[in-house]
């Protein structure tokens, strides 16, 4: 009796577990959008913001995947070591760029509106930031990665209509286009911005 | 006349030409919207590129900021009075392609605005709960009968276009727009092109200043600064081509597979 009851138990918190953990995009981007806005909010150094900023980017975006993504048909002819190389200064890139952008605002507020699967692995969840005195309202959309329900990823952030990876992706491909294809030049250009942006 | 007739068949015929390139005959909005927009004149773009940023910063951006410290009230009103302008070329445009339900709309706006609104510096139909604004032009609906975009291109101090938006935009002085008509060609004492102009400046300036912010920050963010603006251009002008508010994935993306193989990585 004790026995089947213990077992009852356990299911019954393993299903809630299961709930606790598995997270819907919208909620997933909600909270992580409350999370940089209060750190944006904080009177803290902008050096600290920016830290506290990276590492909410480390856990809710897919960098690896952007990086690749952001490559385009040249990530087909790189080798492993160059793959390595290549996600380390991509990372290195994205979360400067990305931190020093978001360190500019002062306390954003985003509302997410609605989600919408378009595939097996993705969701588009739509938010907007909500218009101040100084701009009007700015439509953000926020393709999620949802492969692994308990851990939904950010891939792309869509404003007003304008992809950013879609826009990396064509910054990259100008930048090898130039350079007749050498990845090594890339490389040069991402650890030259990172540095530049130190 | 016959002069305008001449000008408006060879502009047209370049316009079919572009649009029949790499047709096989069978000519399909599908096979019109290439992954990538060519940049033929690259060297010369960069080039024209760099004189405009040149021409920013030394001019535009400055008047842009003094702008902005403008009152509220007279951003606005100026901000009004130009769309109310453009709404003088949407109206056509809504015509020709076909939408004559937000033509009249539109119309219905232009008369209000002009009127009760004080030659538009006061948005009246918004406040009266009109449908939103959104401004059409020649270049669009070109793209929507299915002409390709051809070559990208930078043009001087207007900046970046393609072959295709840039015939569109001839079709506005060839008397595509009733505003450069009245106040080129029109015999009126209250009318001049130096108000086309700077009717034409303002609305450059107002731009400018509503996206201070957005372009610095993407030029500091940005390891080929050209190569950003000619992307956020070209998806821009899809998304109004196909007048997609938010943007929809097949027309961003052009390959949604390229996302799925990332994950085989």
């Amino acid at each position: 009796m004790n026995f089947k009851k213990i077992i009852i138990i356990l299911f019954l918190l393993s299903l809630n577990n299961s709930h606790v953990y598995s997270m819907e995009p919208d909620v997933f981007v909600q909270s992580t959008v409350n999370r940089a806005s209060q750190i944006l909010s904080e009177s803290i150094t902008k050096e600290e913001k920016i830290n506290k900023l990276k590492t909410i980017a480390k856990e809710t975006v897919d960098i690896r995947a952007v990086g690749f993504y952001s490559l385009g048909s040249a990530r087909k002819n790189l080798d492993e070591s160059q793959k390595q190389k290549y996600s380390k200064l991509f990372e290195g890139y994205f979360l400067k760029s990305f931190s020093s952008r978001l360190a500019e605002y002062t306390n954003p507020e985003i509302d997410v509106k609605s989600k919408k699967p378009i595939s097996e692995n993705y969701t588009i969840v739509n938010s907007v930031l909500v218009a101040t005195s100084n701009r009007p309202e700015v439509k953000i959309d926020w393709r999620i990665y949802t492969k692994d329900k308990n851990n939904p990823l950010i891939r792309d952030l869509i404003i007003e209509g304008l992809s950013l990876a879609r826009t990396q992706k064509e910054e990259f491909a100008s930048i090898l286009s130039s350079n007749d294809g050498d990845i090594n030049a890339l490389f040069k250009s991402l650890e030259q911005f990172a540095k530049n942006l130190d | 006349m016959f002069k305008k007739f001449i000008t408006i068949c060879i502009t047209l015929f370049f316009i079919t030409l572009n649009a029949q390139a790499g047709s096989d005959g069978e000519l399909s909005l599908k096979k019109n919207e290439p992954k990538e927009i060519k940049d033929c004149f690259e060297n010369l773009n960069r080039a024209t590129f760099a004189l405009n940023q040149g021409l920013d910063k030394a001019f535009i951006k400055p008047l842009a900021e003094g702008y902005r410290n403008l009152p509220d009230p007279i951003q606005r009103g100026t901000n009004n009075a130009v769309n109310n302008l453009s709404t003088l070329i949407t109206i056509p445009n809504n015509v020709l392609q076909g939408d004559l339900k937000t033509a009249i709309i539109n119309t219905a706006r232009l008369a209000v605005n002009t009127t009760v609104g004080l030659l538009g510096t006061i948005d009246v139909a918004n406040k009266m709960g009109f449908p939103k604004y959104t401004k059409e032009d020649y270049g669009q609906t070109l793209g929507v009968w299915g002409v390709g975009p051809g070559c990208y291109i930078v043009l001087p101090v207007l900046g970046p276009s393609t072959l295709r938006d840039t015939a569109g935009s001839f079709a506005n002085v060839l008397g595509g727009d009733p505003w450069y008509n009245a106040s080129v060609h029109g015999n009126n004492e209250f009318l001049s092109e130096q108000l086309y102009l700077t009717s034409k400046a303002l609305s450059g300036i107002n731009f400018r200043a509503d996206n201070l912010e957005s372009i610095d920050n993407l030029e500091k963010n940005s390891m080929d600064f050209y190569a950003s603006v000619k992307s956020l251009y070209t998806q821009d002008r899809e998304n109004k081509i196909k007048n997609n508010q938010r943007g929809n994935i097949e027309v961003l993306y052009k390959n949604e597979e390229d996302w799925e193989e990332i994950d085989n990585k």
